[in-house]
């Protein structure tokens, strides 16, 4: 079949719809690619060319002295000065793409190719780095000719960058107290809210209707509100107990009761959707509550349980005003994105030091994304309304 | 460090089983200290009918601990606070509103807010359904899906870094290392420092936001897309409606809800942004948004709680209408059930 045959057979419209969806995940994509293609260079290569020019080695323009005029040697009526640029240049390797003898056009000429400078002056610099200057008489300079050259580094990938970050810049330390952090303030919650979410949806007593709309108005209350009390209240509590006000504890309990109305609505709207037949013959049968929710809601309460922790997971691993606030800024007790601020403002322009570690603090979210999209998206679809 | 991370596990596991133990203990004690016994009817209806209004009680406990002392309590101290000067020890009436409707830096902020209200939700629901539409239609969709989604699970402060490098920017004639003072250099225009450049630099920083939010749009739209009945849009077809008027006349107000919740949701997440400013300027040439402004009254010259608590509770009152509408809604599909 043709080309063209099976384009209409396609059908521009759909090659239409599948380009543009195609440019659409390469514009939302190219944001993380450039910071991850970016950790595996160079130091020097990042700094003196874009990361897209990675894979095909990066251009850059440097200037080289050619030899010596004394050293140039007689060949008939021509003087010939041999070498290579990289002697006597700022680059050492590499290959030559183009040259040229004034600042203005590096390019000028194409490597390997005689350029004529007029003069009876002939220079040749090929890919190698090797050139000849010959000229039809002697030549009259003083020291050797500078002439500017575009040269191509073959890709130089590297772990290093990933080395220095994880020992020296502290995120290995980060990446631990991120795990500390986050692990607690995922599993502490499920089990608190999960009670009360039962509670809410099978019992009744007075009052629950009341506790429901509070704990939806809660979801949506900025924790700017809440921030200064606790601070007081907890550098109170440590003011009595003559301990740190700062600590994992504290963190955790805040994460928890953070995530808290969020986990009760979307536990209650999955719990309370639980078939009533199943609930009502086990208390038949002579179940206390808790033998029904250990054993019958537990279980199956299963997605919700799932697709909060992974809300909770990705909220507590990416916070950083609540770990600011509540864990301090000390080298010791910062979390990965508190170290990745710090480096911000420490290491502005060391993208190397950057894009490494801004790579380990979202490569953990990303896996677990990955492997457990199916439990987010469902948890969305049921409770969209905290939002981080 | 591996002794830190055996102290976290075994947090968890204390703490599980510390919860599970109050949990069962506490059920157990109840039934201890209320026997229904054999041959007495009226005192074993009487205990079991106790047990039940206390039961829940034991249930809700700890939820309802952590939700009143880290949530209900301190919205309630913030709002005293309000009016207390800067230690929280002297009443000054309305001092510190009278200090944040004069204050330029307050202005500018409010003014910085709105302007992302009205930029960032508008622009994660609208690319959130073209999304979702174009996405529905083709066989590798989900994997398109995916990757438009990935940026959720990434961090603000890690956002913020993606983007800081893309905005880069570097004097004279050396390399631009940025890529959009790449292109920008590459159709012959002049590389620019981006997150300095006053006004415009909020758009660049909203930028990341839409950039991690647009999926969250596209979820939950292409999830109520999904769910629209096909008679409809069938019954379109053959009336000879064309793909726009179906989109705009058929599909889209059948999913205003979903738009409605989209938009919302971003509009609270809008409201607290503050990492992305923290990270990318700090709130320097022009950007101080509410939320950052608020942090910084908190420290600024050893903190001034009643300023800073002024400008949360100008942030709560942002929410409250949605705050309302939720529990509104709510309370209606608990009607439903």
């Amino acid at each position: 079949m043709s080309a063209a045959a099976s384009l209409r057979r396609i059908g521009v419209p759909r090659l239409i719809l599948h380009a543009s969806v195609l440019v659409i995940c390469i514009i939302w994509l190219i944001p993380t690619l450039g910071i991850l293609v970016t950790s595996f260079r160079d130091a020097g290569q990042i700094t003196s060319s874009g990361w897209w020019t990675a894979l095909t080695g990066a251009a850059e323009t440097s200037a080289a002295r050619l030899g010596d005029p004394a050293s140039a040697r007689q060949d008939g009526p021509n003087y010939i000065i041999s070498g290579s640029v990289f002697d006597g240049g700022d680059v050492k390797s590499g290959s030559v793409v183009a040259f040229g003898t004034r600042v203005a056009a590096p390019t000028e000429f194409e490597a390997g190719k005689e350029a004529d400078l007029g003069d009876g002056e002939k220079l040749t610099v090929n890919t190698d780095g090797s050139y000849s200057y010959v000229k039809s008489g002697p030549f009259d300079d003083k020291r050797g000719k500078r002439i500017y050259l575009s040269i191509t580094q073959p890709p130089n990938f590297t772990l290093n960058n990933y080395r220095t970050v994880l020992t020296s810049a502290g995120i290995g330390q980060s990446f631990i107290n991120s795990l500390t952090v986050a692990i607690p303030a995922t599993i502490i919650p499920i089990l608190i809210a999960a009670f009360a979410a039962y509670a809410l949806s099978w019992m009744q007593f007075p009052g629950r209707s009341l506790i429901i709309a509070l704990v939806v108005g809660l979801i949506v209350v900025p924790l700017q509100m809440t921030l200064i009390p606790l601070l007081t209240l907890y550098n109170d509590i440590g003011n009595l107990f003559g301990v740190s006000s700062r600590s994992y504890v504290g963190i955790w309990l805040a994460h928890a009761a953070f995530g808290m109305p969020l986990a009760i609505y979307l536990l209650r709207n999955y719990i309370a959707g639980l078939p009533k037949e199943i609930i009502e013959s086990a208390r038949v049968d002579g179940a206390s509550d808790f033998e029904i929710f250990v054993k019958i809601v537990l279980p199956l309460s299963f997605p919700a349980l799932a697709s909060f922790s992974i809300f909770q997971f990705l909220w507590t691993w990416n916070d950083l005003l609540v770990a600011m606030v509540f864990l301090g800024t000390g080298k010791d007790q910062l979390v990965l994105t508190g170290s990745l601020n710090a480096l911000l403002g420490s290491m502005g322009g060391k993208w190397e030091i950057l894009t490494a570690s801004a790579f380990i603090t979202i490569i953990v979210p990303i896996i677990v994304f990955f492997a457990l999209q199916r439990y987010l998206v469902r948890g969305l679809l049921a409770g969209s309304v905290k939002g981080g | 460090m591996l002794a830190q991370i055996a102290s976290a596990m075994g947090v968890v596991v204390a703490g599980v089983f510390a919860c599970a133990l109050y949990y069962w203990l506490s059920d157990k004690l109840l039934s201890a200290a209320l026997p229904v016994p054999e041959g007495d009817a009226r005192k074993a209806s009487a205990n079991l009918n106790r047990r039940a209004t206390i039961r829940p009680w034991l249930f809700l406990g700890p939820a309802l601990l952590l939700l009143a002392v880290y949530l209900v309590y301190p919205v309630i101290a913030t709002f005293i606070l309000s009016f207390y000067d800067r230690s929280g020890g002297n009443f000054v009436g309305f001092a510190n509103y009278r200090w944040a409707f004069f204050d330029a830096q307050f202005r500018q902020s409010i003014f910085n807010n709105i302007l992302w209200l009205a930029v960032v939700p508008a622009a994660c629901t609208f690319l959130g359904l073209v999304i979702a539409v174009l996405t529905d239609r083709i066989w590798w969709g989900n994997l398109a899906k995916s990757l438009i989604f990935m940026p959720m699970a990434i961090s603000f402060v890690g956002a913020s870094v993606i983007w800081k490098f893309i905005y880069e920017f570097r004097g004279g004639n050396e390399t631009q290392i940025g890529l959009l003072n790449a292109i920008v250099r590459a159709i012959g225009g002049d590389p620019q420092v981006w997150i300095s450049l006053p006004f415009w630099n909020n758009f660049f920083l909203m930028a990341i936001l839409i950039w991690i939010q647009t999926g969250f749009a596209m979820v939950i739209l292409s999830a109520a897309l999904r769910g629209i009945p096909e008679e409809t849009v069938e019954a379109a077809v053959i009336d000879g409606a064309n793909g726009w008027q179906i989109f705009w006349k058929i599909m889209v107000p059948q999913i205003w809800g979903t738009i409605a919740v989209v938009w919302t949701t971003i509009t609270i997440l809008v409201l607290k942004v503050f990492d992305i400013v923290l990270t990318m300027t700090n709130g320097q040439w022009n950007t101080m948004v509410l939320a950052n402004l608020m942090f910084d009254w908190m420290f600024r010259g050893g903190g001034d709680s009643g300023r800073s608590a002024v400008i949360a509770l100008v942030i709560m009152a942002a929410v409250t209408p949605i705050m309302i509408w939720n529990i509104r809604q709510a309370n209606r599909d608990m009607g439903d059930h």
